[in-house]
């Protein structure tokens, strides 16, 4: 059994691939760090839904 | 037999790109002034983001303003090709298919505005997208080829920057987002008049309507100095804002002292002058430009450290 000797062009595929799969990554951890940090903070989270949603309501509203 | 049928699975040409050769086309050089100039603008805003969001804000507003890049070098593939200075980026050197940048530029510019967006506030990103679209539409592929004054009005793109970080805090444009805009947008013309006299060979080639081929060179070196002395009451008047203080003040007006001088020799010269010391003046010019916009930032970022410690601003 041969080994075929690594092409130029599979060291350049290789290093895209990685530059890319690190560059997702680090995406993927900002996006992370980003909504731990708005939902500590309390930040609007809540979207309408068609539904009643009392904590969208202002508080004299909500009152039932 | 071609260099890559003896392995097999290898069917790209030899050209095929590498991580870096996108990169290249985000223009990182460019990249990193609009870093610089929008963290400055997040940073003296009376309001302060969680560094999370801080972090965010510039990196989006980096990769906005690379995706603006991008679309540049698809667009301007052809003039690239013929200017010394430009022949070596990606697309005209034959690494990245123009198709390849376009998507590449519009891709990164959609992830960047709506990521802005989300990480900040709406209208932070709607300049974001504001600032591309006259980078890649109105200058790139309308003004640029079509009038002399295209890098004046052109400029523009490059000065949203410091105001999207200002905005990335506050929410809302003041006075002082507005002034730095209007520093980096008075600044550029000079800038790159410089730039164009001592190039001078380079936009002819392309046919690109620089003010040096079409009004001629001491038209350009008029130009140069007006574009000065409008630039001094801007960046004086910045640092007589609440982002500026003493410290700002006084680098302002050496800054400008400075800069005008510079102009002003410019103007005094002649072609055969020029050429005689191989455009000395207008390269120290050049130079001294970058440092110039480099220092009134920082001037701003120093006053505001001053300012926390209890002892800057006015």
């Amino acid at each position: 059994m041969t080994f075929r000797p690594e092409h130029e062009l599979h060291k350049r595929r290789f290093s895209r691939n990685l530059g890319l799969g690190l560059t997702l990554a680090a995406f993927v951890a900002l996006v992370f760090a980003l909504t731990v940090v708005k939902v500590k903070r309390g930040d609007p989270m809540q979207g309408f839904d068609h539904s009643y949603s009392p904590a969208m309501l202002p508080k004299e509203e909500a009152q039932p | 037999m071609s260099e890559t049928s003896a392995y097999q699975g290898v069917t790209a040409s030899a050209h095929e790109p590498g991580f870096g050769d996108y990169v290249q086309l985000l223009k990182p050089r460019v990249m990193s002034l609009v870093v610089f100039t929008a963290l400055v603008g997040l940073l003296v805003a009376p309001v302060g983001l969680h560094p999370v969001e801080a972090f965010s804000a510039i990196l989006f507003i980096a990769l906005g303003a690379g995706a603006s890049g991008a679309l540049n070098m698809w667009w301007d593939a052809d003039i690239d090709a013929v200017m010394k200075r430009t022949a070596r980026r990606p697309v005209p050197a034959g690494k990245v298919q123009a198709g390849e940048a376009l998507a590449v530029g519009l891709a990164l510019s959609g992830i960047s505005v709506v990521m802005l967006g989300l990480a900040t506030n709406l209208m932070a990103a709607a300049l974001l997208a504001f600032t591309i679209f006259f980078y890649a539409v109105v200058y790139s592929m309308w003004l640029k080829r079509t009038t002399p004054q295209n890098i004046v009005i052109g400029g523009a793109a490059g000065a949203f920057p410091p105001m999207i970080g200002w905005v990335c805090a506050t929410g809302s444009v003041s006075v002082e987002a507005v002034l730095m805009f209007a520093l980096i947008f008075m600044w550029t013309p000079p800038h790159f008049w410089a730039l164009a006299l001592f190039m001078k060979e380079d936009y002819h080639t392309a046919g690109v309507p620089m003010l040096t081929v079409t009004h001629g060179r001491k038209s350009t070196r008029v130009h140069i100095l007006v574009y000065t002395l409008l630039l001094v009451p801007v960046a004086v008047g910045a640092a007589l804002t609440s982002i500026g203080g003493p410290l700002t003040l006084a680098v302002a007006v050496a800054l400008n002292a400075w800069f005008v001088i510079g102009a002003f020799r410019i103007w005094k010269r002649d072609e055969a002058m020029a050429e005689a010391d191989k455009y000395a003046v207008e390269k120290a010019f050049f130079r001294f430009s970058l440092l110039y916009l480099f220092l009134h930032f920082a001037a701003f970022l120093a006053e505001a450290a001053l300012k926390s410690a209890g002892i800057g601003g006015w």
